[in-house]
């Protein structure tokens, strides 16, 4: 019997590499049917990521926000509730932190704290309303958070304009953030800054709230079944707000980290669309906080690599687009290699059963 | 104020209405198809990203605005058709399945027109056509309402017929009949023999069809070129128009119209003395207001009833 | 009578989830005769007619119409060789009229448009045909239960049915309704057509059918010809008890009083009014049954009990406590305990551990749970300790739920909500669809926290376990008590059957003594 639980784990690994390996095939296609130079593109695209330590450090720097948007989709996702407002939440908590940046005046090691935790509180509050909007009115949550992101972009813009905006830069871009404010490098020759043991504390942190605590196990019950959690005794509607809050908390201090550890000013132009790689990382994770690095490293070599091979290349970085796209349908599909899955069930059933039988 | 009383009293500004509210009509009735077999289409947005960039890349191939446009609504159909396979043989998600074909446009359209044209972003080495504008003459020789609704693309008069044929077409065949059956209560479609994928494969690649007109006329009409992501959200504002307009296509009309009207007032940004901002937002606020409004409507009429219900019910009790 | 029309031999049906609805049945039934199918809610009836209608598909088993060996692998097939049902649960699309509904799936059409005048037209030659009454051009949604029930037997006649299942008809009807329905059936009769008709209801059996057949768990008991039967001995056949699985149970005197239901009325979701002025109570150490055939108020007294719904009019006390207003968190915390009738949709979540499952009783309690982290080692221990305890068969509690087998499953439950040694138990339906082994396990185990001083309700289906288990026992009819026994041993199946079916009522005074 224990055997056949290890022999399903083994499989879904197994189904998730058939889903990534069958997306790069795919890949592998397009790049031979419309590239001149085949041979180098593939080669930039797999093997530039490990070319250069810098390289790897890119790697590294991309893997930052998309561990805590990640891990964000995945606890929003956890209670059953399609939140995409991680893009705005990151979106508004990367202001927030260069409001703080540039505002305040604080002591080096303070300021940059004070500036993420802002972020995530800005966050968590903004993620919270579609789930309400949902608890109390029934209004989509999908629909109205997509409309929220765009609401949340044009208020950060405004902000921006009224109150951050540094009329000598060129760019409409906030004043710059004072030393004071910035978070510190880590790897010499890297842009990597200490925004990465964070988000690695954070992937413990939530992967112990999740499963070693009773807020997380509520999250999961909420999620897995409804009807079970009300009839269990809990408050279904706070433990629904309760996981978009986190959830959003942890995005908006993704945004703030992001901008602390990565830029001078804030200069977003539109949303920077790591809410929705925060989707595809949670898929890959199969909402298992412990498995977000795993998503999040597979995703951000896949855009160095891509990167690379279209500054060296002639063919665009947006393949990756496509190769996401592949990888998420063939990961989520029930049916993709079903048949094997549902073979496997039956032989060990029937193992087990003769088993009994031969005890008896 | 007064600026924004002074905007909406030009024919300039109604003319625009219609102008934007277009692409968002199609994608709503692509919307409202889909929903009505039961079956959520949130793929609309990649369906008209894809659409436009077909539209483009074809009429400048074949030197013609019409190839373009039956290549974006072929393209906008296969999209609908991907969403039913992954959603209907694979059991995908169908949210997660449209979440990743949108990701698949977003990026895959700008890898293509890399390909294709060597171009980064925005095709400026394609020389692409657009659809004819129709009535341009009559605009100046109808008074008030002429430069109003004439002079527009023809796409524009398509989506505004196209609101008829819809109803025709769930109202009054056979099967729209059928469409509604399985959306409603896919167990009676089952039970008389309706094969209820078969209906929900039809529903989606129409959906993606009027979706990809939508995409179409951003490309070849609203503009004259293609650009990474020029839909900008206009699939997911019609989801929401959707959800407002109820069930009746004349309904997803004027609630398309509605969210026109929001973002044609945001394109006046400059004379208006609010910041250009908030003047942005007004479509996406107008959207969750009224899909609050709607569903809470929605809620209270189903509670209602049943109180209405209960009362009677009590009432006959103290009777007896 | 006419010759054999159709036969079905040796079904068996065994669902996924391994409870064997139907044991090598054989069931046949002769050219235009009305034919009863009689039997307890989960008998098998529904699961017989299915696969007759192509619905489900039996693993073994023929199904032979006039001698020759059919198969229907769908609905459709069943259609094309002139076989109907008319669901429990009607197959209409409330905003179609009933025309469109009655041309579903072979609509008249004219060019492109369908073709309302024709399909309305259709309609109403045939419902004049049968003298069914229905104005073609109303909208479903609109019109009453009875004539939903006379749209769907048309459509089944309209698409040629010349064999026509009918699962409890007049379950939703008015008595005039159904007075109505008994005209028209007996109308397609006297047209040849062949009625199969399922119910519980014996009188109605009695007035309208020809012959019938009972079925008692899982296999037809016998066919006899109406008129040689009556409504007693169809009782005594359909609840007589097969296994008798004896319980040992030791007098426990009753202590004070935990449950009090106090007049309590309740309008359902529907509109139906499910309880009047229900009353009574249940002390310390006893076991209060419910008996009653399912749908006449049992779900919601149990979801007030429980707090799944709000209490309408009247009050409900749990130690003297009344719980309006109480969450479900507040009436478990009172020290009640609920083994929920649907154990796949409330009782557990599949996809979860047997650990995950166990705990969600009291995953919040300080036996379990730091301020902030959990308990690990202690909840293990407690999974642990069930698993041995309640005999739940599964390599570890690490196993998701949905691996398990249906007994394996509720023992799961039944071991989160016995183990609190609570005050005050529901049980619903405790051993519906499980195997021997497990409701005999389940049983003892119940009698056993009765001896600790806990208060049960139970309610079952199964006659057979509210008899053996219950010290005393009400008797819900229509939303009422229709009937109250301070002695549950004391009764016979047969006097049980003529209250549960509505044949006898006890008198206001009588009633008033499930109040003490």
């Amino acid at each position: 019997m224990i055997k056949k639980l290890d022999r399903l784990r083994r499989f879904e690994m197994i189904r998730t590499l058939a889903a990534v390996g069958l997306a790069l095939g795919i890949a592998f296609l397009l790049i031979l049917f419309t590239s001149e130079q085949p041979i180098d593109a593939l080669r930039a695209f797999i093997l530039g990521p490990i070319s250069k330590f810098r390289y790897f450090g890119n790697v590294l720097e991309l893997m930052i926000p998309l561990l805590f948007t990640g891990l964000a989709v995945s606890v929003m996702f956890s209670a059953n509730q399609f939140n995409l407002i991680s893009e705005g939440a990151f979106f508004v908590g990367a202001l927030g932190s260069s409001w703080i940046a540039t505002n305040f005046l604080l002591p080096a090691g303070i300021h940059p704290v004070v500036g993420i935790l802002v972020a995530g509180l800005i966050g968590a509050v903004v993620a919270m309303i579609p789930a309400i909007l949902k608890l109390k009115w029934n209004a989509d949550v999908l629909v109205s958070s997509l409309m929220l992101n765009y609401i949340l972009m044009f208020l950060g813009f405004y902000f921006l304009n009224y109150h951050l905006r540094d009329p000598q830069a060129g760019d409409m871009a906030s004043f710059k953030f004072p030393d004071s404010a910035r978070l510190m490098k880590i790897l010499p020759g890297t842009r990597v800054h200490i925004g990465l043991i964070v988000a690695i504390l954070a992937v413990i942190l939530i992967y112990l709230f999740m499963f070693k605590t009773r807020w997380g196990y509520e999250i999961r019950m909420v999620g897995k079944n409804e009807s079970f959690a009300k009839y269990s005794g809990m408050n279904v509607f706070r433990v629904i707000i309760v996981s978009q809050m986190v959830g959003g908390f942890l995005a908006g201090l993704g945004g703030g980290i992001e901008m602390l550890g990565m830029y001078t000013r804030f200069k977003y132009k539109t949303l920077p669309g790591f809410g929705w790689d925060g989707v595809i990382v949670a898929i890959l994770a199969k909402n298992n906080p412990a498995l977000v690095p795993v998503g999040a490293f597979f995703l951000a070599y896949l855009r160095i690599g891509a990167d690379i091979m279209s500054r060296s290349t002639d063919v665009s970085s947006q393949l990756v687009g496509i190769i996401q796209g592949v990888v998420i349908i063939l990961v989520a599909a029930e049916h993709f290699m079903s048949k094997r899955k549902n073979r496997i069930i039956y032989e060990e059933s029937m193992a087990d059963l003769s088993a009994v039988k031969e005890a008896k | 104020m007064s600026s924004i009383i002074d905007i909406i009293g030009t024919s300039e500004f109604w003319y625009s209405v219609i102008r934007v509210t277009t692409p968002i009509l199609f994608a709503a009735l692509g919307a409202l198809i889909s929903d009505s077999a039961g079956v959520i289409n949130i793929a609309l947005e990649g369906s008209m990203l894809w659409s436009a960039f077909a539209g483009v890349v074809f009429s400048a191939w074949f030197d013609s605005a019409w190839i373009g446009l039956l290549a974006a609504i072929i393209i906008g159909g296969l999209v609908g058709l991907m969403l039913a396979y992954f959603a209907l043989n694979l059991k995908t998600d169908i949210i997660l399945s449209a979440i990743a074909l949108n990701l698949m446009a977003a990026g895959g359209t700008i890898f293509l027109l890399f390909v294709v044209s060597g171009d980064r972003g925005i095709s400026s080495s394609l020389d692409s056509r657009v659809l004819p504008k129709l009535f341009t003459g009559l605009a100046d020789n109808v008074p008030i309402i002429g430069p109003v609704i004439f002079g527009h693309n023809v796409l524009t008069y398509v989506a505004f017929v196209l609101v008829f044929v819809t109803w025709f077409f769930m109202f009054k065949t056979p099967m729209g009949l059928r469409l509604r059956a399985v959306g409603e209560n896919f167990h009676a479609a089952d039970s008389v023999g309706i094969s209820v994928k078969k209906i929900q494969y039809q529903a989606l690649v129409l959906s993606g069809i009027m979706a990809g007109l939508g995409g179409a006329f951003m490309s070849m009409g609203y503009v004259s070129w293609f650009s990474q992501n020029m839909t900008a959200g206009r699939g997911f504002i019609a989801l929401a128009a959707k959800a407002m307009g109820g069930v009746s296509p004349i309904g997803t009309m004027i609630a398309s119209l509605f969210f026109g009207f929001a973002s044609a007032l945001a394109n006046y940004e400059a004379e208006i003395s609010v910041p250009a901002e908030f003047v942005k937002m007004i479509p996406y606020i107008f959207t969750i207001v009224g899909l609050v409004v709607y569903a809470s409507k929605k809620q209270s009429d189903v509670k209602r009833a049943r109180q209405k219900q209960a009362e009677a019910a009590t009432s006959s009790k103290g009777g007896e | 009578m006419g010759k054999e029309v159709l036969a079905m031999k040796g079904i068996t049906k065994v669902y996924p989830n391994g409870i064997v609805a139907n044991k090598d049945i054989s069931f046949s039934i002769d050219e235009g005769e009305i034919h009863a199918l009689v039997g307890e809610n989960g008998a098998g009836k529904s699961t017989l007619m299915k696969i007759l209608f192509g619905l489900e598909k039996a693993q073994e088993g023929k199904i032979y119409l006039r001698e020759q060996e059919v198969t229907f692998a769908n609905p459709q097939h069943a259609i094309e060789r002139g076989v109907g049902m008319v669901h429990q649960h009607f197959m209409l699309v409330p905003s179609l009229t009933v025309a469109e509904n009655m041309v579903l799936g072979v609509e008249p059409k004219k060019g492109l448009k369908f073709d309302t005048k024709t399909a309305e037209e259709q309609t109403a030659n045939l419902s004049k045909q049968y003298s069914f009454e229905v104005d073609p051009a109303a909208k479903v949604s609109d019109i009453t239960v009875g004539t939903k029930q006379k749209v769907e037997i048309l459509k089944a006649l309209f698409r040629g049915a010349k064999i026509l299942i009918l699962d409890e008809p007049t379950a939703v009807l008015t008595p005039q309704e159904t007075k109505e329905l008994f005209k028209q059936l007996k109308f397609l009769k006297e047209k040849g057509h062949t009625i199969i008709f399922i119910s519980h209801k014996l009188n109605e059996v009695k007035e309208l059918c020809d012959r019938l057949t009972i079925m008692r768990r899982g296999t037809t008991i016998g066919t006899y010809q109406v008129s040689d039967v009556s409504e007693e001995d169809i009782s005594r056949l359909m609840v007589g008890r097969d296994v008798i699985l004896k319980v040992d149970k030791k007098p426990v005197a009753p202590g004070k009083n935990i449950l009090n239901v106090k007049d309590v009325t309740y309008v359902n979701e529907f509109g139906k009014n499910a309880l009047k002025n229900v009353s009574f109570n249940l002390r310390e150490g006893e076991i209060l049954g419910i008996a009653g055939v399912e749908g006449n108020g049992q779900r919601e007294i149990v979801d007030l009990v429980t707090g799944l719904q709000k209490i309408q009019h009247g009050d409900v006390e749990i130690k003297g406590e009344s719980i309006k207003g109480k969450s479900i968190r507040d009436i478990r915390d009172l020290g009640t305990s609920h083994v929920p009738e649907d154990r796949m949709l409330y009782g557990v979540a599949e996809t979860e551990s047997v650990k995950a499952n166990v705990m969600s009783y009291k995953y919040s309690d300080s036996t379990y749970t730091n301020k902030v982290m959990q308990k690990s080692k202690e909840i293990d221990a407690l999974a642990d300790r069930l698993v041995v305890d309640y005999l739940i068969k599964c390599n570890n509690a690490d196993q998701p739920v949905k691996m398990l087998s249906g007994g394996n499953i509720q023992k799961v439950v039944v071991a989160r909500e016995f183990f609190v040694e609570p005050d005050f138990i529901i049980c619903d339906q405790p051993t519906r669809g499980i195997d021997v082994g497990a409701i005999e396990f389940i049983r003892k185990e119940l009698v056993a926290l009765r001896e600790k001083g806990t208060a049960v309700l139970l309610n079952s289906a199964d006659l057979n376990e509210v008899l053996e288990l219950s010290d005393r026992l009400i008797v819900m009819h229509e939303g009422e008590i229709a009937a109250f026994f301070e002695d549950a041993s004391k009764i016979t199946e047969e006097e049980l059957g003529l209250y549960m079916l509505g044949l006898k009522k006890q008198s206001a005074e009588e009633i008033g003594r499930a109040v003490q």
